[in-house]
């Protein structure tokens, strides 16, 4: 080695490429910023650095020489890139916590830039009963609001002088003898379902009916009935019972318990009617010094709706067998329905459309 | 109806029950308990007295009188009483100091009008029976000194209130109501109509039936004599009074009381106030009666009368004449007791608009049989109550009908409940309904009515029985009627619960899953659903400025509206949905979007003013059923929606945006977009829109709705507030374009390649119709069309607007090239241009 010249290879002289190596090292770390660094690279890892000019040197170092300051200097410089990279990453991390906490808001803040609107009760309850129908493999069927009386009395066996046709409070389209009414109940869908489906018919009905009452807390003149269906061969009362128990389950719980007890309905023979056990005293105001209560009137039931086996009278009418065919048929309120399981004291709220009634009830009851 | 307990106990031996366990019952059987009613069970230390001496007292406003009265006690009681009708001797009802009467009344000892009180002397209207406050109650000479006076008047009385169905008329008595508990408790029941007449030969008065179809019985009985002053004695009164009925006279109470008992409604005639034969026949044209409530009904043709050589002088079953009407110093009596025909009470009842406790029952069913029974336990109770005699004879004018013959197999009631009922259990059943049950099919019913209802209604079997209901049920004429009598005497509370096993169902139509996608993109979108009340009225109309002959102001008008403002059906959902915002407006909403699915109702011009009504003893013809389908108006279902103030809110974010015709539109979009229709929007007047600012929406070349501002007059009309917005379209219209399943798309992987046109139009040409002209221009190659700017001013002159577009193309198959897609867009501006007028901006 003392054969040549020492000032030309000064920089790759052990020493001094520590000292460099030292240098670019304590510049890396004194770097404050992502700037700072990029001169730190410059200064120290750049072309123009010591250690780049050092590394020039090598070609004039004898040959035995090289490979050595070679290695100094490879290992000199690869200190100084991972030092550069790890500082690198250390200030890009602390740059973007600076930035993302600079960034930060309240995501407190209210937002109701697009409200969302909602569906009526009345319709999605229509629609979830629909469904449970529909799930034993009933199918929907509908009819006109405004009908033929003969669709909606005679032929449900509702004679002009029946009593019950004098109880249908009903409006009538002018003049009174037109033969047209607002129908009072949704019935009249069974007769058409039944003139119009191949048997065996399996029916629920949902829609709008009308009677001629004042608008009060528990009466509105336009309200919703959803009727039942079902002619076959074979049909009895305990499957009527049987599929009742069902919907009642479906709307309101396990648990809830039923009674049927014998109705009057022209249309159904034999009739019942379906009551609930009331959901609030659970039948206990009904026994004597109990105390009252308000949803069953202290009857420990609360009606939910008619029901029966179809009148032959009615299958005749419809061109249907009853020697063959038995069916039932079933009909429940609507509004009634609502009031029991959500709780809807006053009918006005239902039929006002004031947006702060419906609003709670989204897109599904 | 209204049963006290103590009556129905008078004919069934019920064992030791409560009002409500026998009301549970009659629940189950049918007979709905409405309330229970307990009367005096809360009285306490009421006694009998006899008044001993009476001291005026005097110096008062009014008679006052000191009694001392004997209670059965060591002293008798010294007594302050206000009333005057007693004498000394007299025995009366005294409450003692302590003592509580109805209502939880307490009496004490009290100094009054300067004497000491110990009680007080009580009238019927104080022991809580009845109105009677005329004076003290007085009671027989006999009756036992110091005796509990709730015992021995029967105060304690608990009353059930029961909803009587319309089918079963006979359960609108003691009668009917006995038999059925006496069944559901299974126990004796005494028959009260099991009476013994004597037979009797001679008429009492002359009478005839001229209509037999609108009377088939009709019996008349003659009390002479009568003591029209005798009163009613107290256990009568004060069960009328339980039952809902206030007491009159004896004569009237005797024919209440009979009618409640047996459920046959009777009337009793002066006898000396009538005139030759009594006659029973409708009325004949611009015939009168004075009622009695005094009023001259002027009567109909189908009307149903008992008249007499003078005239009417009673509407049959419903209300009697004035004329002939008993008063108060009748002496003669005639009791009318007939069986009227149902259809003629109930319609007579209806035309005049009277219900009576007669016609009541007429219309439901009376027992033909009880006339005779009746009427002979009225005049009996007349002749020992009021002391007069029963004449011999009685008039019984009746038309012969055949009784109602049903058979069944044994095991059809078993067949419609679903579950066994043994034939024994059959049998004993419809016995106890009072049938009688013989065995085998009934051979006349086969024969005869081979092909009328009779015939559809039969039902075939092994095990034949022939039933024949008993005269207090006409409801059962069909097997299922039978059917019924058994299962709910067996119990409905007994039925299984099965469920049947429906076949595999198809699910929603399309149609109905449209308006549930429909209501959901709406809510989503802000509506808030309404169901407004489909009527409207003129005012409607004219505050939609419709015009004279605009198709929606032929609406069908109801003839009893709830409101006379609103008797129309409505043509159009605006109405109602206006209405509804400005009543959420009026509660403090400011920003309202409301929408509403629905059926309008729009008759057609030519349609048939009546729609017929069928019979209903086979199924009618399909052209039968098409002449009521005619007469029916179209009731196609619509959507619409309304809005105003903001529909994107204001906030701490900035500015939204309020309510306007392009939401409005939108909306019609959202719809269609269910529908997988695509809307084509046209400019359109058509109220009630504003005229520049109206949407006629049509899918395909389909019409299917409007949308956009609403017109200023309209707002003012309905105090809307300014600017309100709205749409609406029919559903029905776009079911029918229901399109199917959606095919499903090539997605396209080469590189898109975007072009921005700006085509300067006049202000006046619909940005629909260039956008369409560019896209047809465009051809195949353009996959999206986007305006991104609308813009009038000076620089792209005077009446002119400038329409900023991005075309993006692309290709299925290759990358396209910057000439491929020039050429596309040239083609664009091309076609835009020959349509519209359009042309490149700074071209």
């Amino acid at each position: 080695m003392s054969n040549y010249d020492p000032v030309e290879v000064t920089p790759l002289h052990a020493d001094e490429m520590a000292r460099m190596q030292a240098e670019a090292l304590e510049a890396v770390k004194a770097a404050r910023d992502l700037d700072e660094l990029k001169q730190v690279r410059l200064a120290h890892a750049g072309d123009r650095s010591p250690i780049a000019l050092a590394n020039r040197e090598i070609g004039a170092l004898p040959p035995a020489a090289r490979a050595e300051a070679g290695k100094r200097v490879g290992g000199a410089r690869k200190a100084i890139a991972d030092a550069l990279a790890e500082r690198q990453a250390q200030l890009e991390a602390e740059r973007d916590e600076r930035v993302l906490v600079e960034e930060t808001v309240d995501v407190t803040l209210p937002w109701d830039r697009l409200p969302r609107g909602a569906r009526h009760p009345l319709t999605t309850l229509q629609e979830r009963i629909a469904d449970a129908f529909v799930a034993m493999g009933y199918e929907v069927a509908e009819g006109p609001e405004l009908e033929g009386e003969w669709f909606n009395f005679d032929a449900l066996n509702i004679s002009p002088d029946h009593p019950a046709r004098s109880e249908h409070d009903t409006f009538f389209v002018e003049s009174v003898d037109s033969g047209k009414v607002l129908r009072t109940q949704t019935s009249p869908v069974q007769i058409r379902a039944l003139l119009s489906r191949e048997l065996p018919v399996y029916v629920i009905s949902p829609g709008k009916v009308f009677r001629t009452d004042e608008l009060d807390a528990t009466h509105t003149p336009v309200f919703h009935q959803i009727e039942g269906l079902a002619v076959d061969e074979g049909l009895t009362m305990a499957h009527l019972k049987g599929t009742l128990d069902r919907f009642a389950e479906v709307m309101f719980g396990k648990g809830i318990t039923t009674r049927f007890r014998p109705n009057y309905f022209p249309f159904t023979e034999p009739s019942a009617e379906m009551d609930l056990k009331c959901f609030v005293c659970r039948g206990a105001s009904a026994v004597p010094g109990n105390p009252p209560c308000r949803t069953c009137k202290s009857e420990g039931w609360i009606e939910w709706g008619g029901c029966g086996m179809v009148n032959p009278r009615v299958l005749i009418a419809c061109g249907v067998d009853p020697d063959r065919y038995s069916g039932f048929a079933f009909g429940m309120g609507v509004e009634r329905t609502l009031m029991f399981r959500h709780n809807a004291e006053d009918m006005r709220d239902m039929v006002e459309g004031d947006a702060r009634f419906t609003l709670p009830f989204g897109m599904e009851v | 109806m209204k049963v006290p307990l103590s009556w129905l106990r008078e004919y069934v031996d019920l064992p030791a029950v409560t009002a409500h366990e026998v009301a549970d019952k009659l629940t189950a059987a049918g007979l709905k308990l409405e309330a229970i009613t307990s009367h005096g069970h809360d009285v306490k230390n009421v006694v009998v007295g006899e008044v001993l001496s009476i001291e005026e007292l005097e110096g008062f406003k009014k008679p006052i009188r000191h009694c001392q009265v004997e209670v059965g006690e060591a002293a008798p009681r010294q007594i302050v009483c206000g009333a005057t009708n007693f004498t000394a001797g007299d025995r009366v009802p005294v409450v003692l100091p302590g003592g509580v009467l109805p209502g939880g009344f307490e009496v004490g000892a009290r100094k009054t009008y300067g004497r000491m009180s110990e009680g007080m002397i009580c009238s019927e209207r104080e022991l809580g029976l009845g109105d009677d406050h005329g004076g003290i109650m007085l009671l027989p000479a006999d009756t036992p000194i110091g005796a509990d006076v709730v015992e021995l008047l029967g105060l304690r009385e608990d009353v059930i209130e029961l909803e009587i169905t319309p089918d079963i008329g006979y359960a609108l008595s003691v009668r009917g109501v006995a038999r059925e508990v006496a069944t559901a408790f299974g126990v004796a029941f005494r028959d009260p109509a099991d009476l013994s007449p004597p037979a009797e030969t001679g008429p009492s008065h002359p009478a005839s039936i001229a209509d037999p179809t609108a009377c088939d019985r009709f019996v008349l009985r003659a009390v002479r004599g009568f003591d029209p002053h005798a009163p009613s004695p107290f256990w009568m009164r004060a069960r009328l009074t339980r039952a809902g009925m206030r007491p009159v006279s004896l004569a009237v109470d005797v024919t209440n009381y009979v009618m409640l008992e047996l459920g046959q409604p009777l009337h009793a005639f002066d006898a000396t106030k009538l005139s030759g034969e009594i006659v029973v026949r409708r009325a004949e044209p611009g015939e009168t009666l004075e009622t009695l409530d005094h009023v001259v009904r002027a009567l109909h043709p189908e009307d149903v009368l008992i008249t007499d050589s003078s005239g009417a002088i009673s509407m049959a079953g419903t209300m009697g004449g004035l004329h002939t009407e008993i008063s108060d110093d009748s002496t003669d009596i005639v009791i009318e007791a007939a069986h009227f025909a149902p259809s003629g009470v109930a319609r007579m009842s209806r035309r005049h608009n009277l219900v009576s406790e007669a016609s009541k029952r007429f219309e439901r069913g009376v027992d033909r049989e009880l006339p005779l029974y009746a009427s002979w336990r009225a005049v009996r109770l007349l002749a020992e109550l009021g002391g007069g005699t029963i004449q011999p004879g009685v008039t019984c004018a009746e038309v012969e009908t055949e009784p109602v013959r049903i058979s069944i197999p044994s095991g059809h009631p078993g067949r419609v409940a679903g579950m066994r009922y043994d034939r024994g259990t059959v049998i004993r059943r419809l016995e106890q309904v009072g049938c009688t049950v013989t065995e085998g099919a009934d051979a006349a019913e086969g024969a005869e009515a081979a092909d009328g209802l009779a015939a559809r209604l039969a039902v075939t079997g092994d095990d034949m029985l022939t039933v024949v209901p008993p005269s207090w049920r006409p409801d059962l004429t069909d097997p299922n009627d039978l059917a019924e009598e058994v299962i709910r005497l067996e119990g409905y509370e007994n039925l299984p619960s099965v469920l049947p096993a429906a076949p595999a169902g198809a699910g929603l139509t399309e149609g109905q899953r449209l308006r549930r996608r429909v209501g959901r993109a709406l809510a989503s979108a802000g509506y808030v659903e309404v169901l407004a009340y489909p009527f409207m009225g003129e005012r409607d109309l004219d505050n939609l400025q419709l015009p004279v002959g605009d198709a929606r102001r032929r609406a069908v008008r109801l003839a009893n509206p709830l409101s006379e403002d609103e008797p129309l059906m409505r043509t159009t959902l605006l109405p109602g949905l206006l209405k509804t915002l400005v009543r959420n407006v009026g509660r403090g909403a400011g920003d309202v979007a409301l929408f509403e699915t629905g059926l309008v109702y729009r008759p057609a011009a030519d349609a048939p003013a009546t729609a017929p009504v069928l019979g209903v003893e086979r199924r009618p013809t399909d052209d039968e059923l098409a002449s009521i389908e005619a007469a029916l108006p179209a009731q196609p279902r619509r959507v619409a929606v309304v809005l105003a103030g903001e529909f994107e809110r204001s906030g701490w974010w900035g500015k939204g945006t309020p309510a306007t015709w392009a939401d409005a539109v939108e909306a019609a979009r959202t719809v269609a977009r269910e529908a997988g229709a695509s809307l084509e929007v046209r400019a359109d007047r058509h109220e009630p829109w504003h005229p520049g600012r109206c949407a006629a929406l049509y899918a395909g070349e389909t019409l299917v709705g409007h949308a956009g501002e609403l017109h200023p007059r309209v707002v003012e009309a309905y105090g809307l507030p300014p600017r309100t917005c709205a749409m609406e379209l029919e559903l029905t219209g776009l079911e029918a374009s229901l399109s199917g399943p959606v095919e499903t798309p090539a997605i396209s992987a080469y590189p898109v390649a975007t072009q921005d046109v700006a085509l300067i139009v006049d202000a006046a040409v619909p940005v629909a119709e260039v956008e369409a002209a560019l896209r047809e221009g465009a051809g195949a190659l353009l996959e999206a069309i986007r305006l991104f700017d609308v813009y009038a001013g000076a620089q792209v002159g005077e009446g002119n607007k400038s329409l900023a577009y991005s075309l993006r193309f692309r290709a299925p198959d290759r990358t396209l090239t910057v000439e491929e897609t020039t050429a596309a867009r040239d083609a664009a501006v091309a076609l835009a241009g020959e349509r519209t007028g359009a042309r490149l901006r700074g071209a």
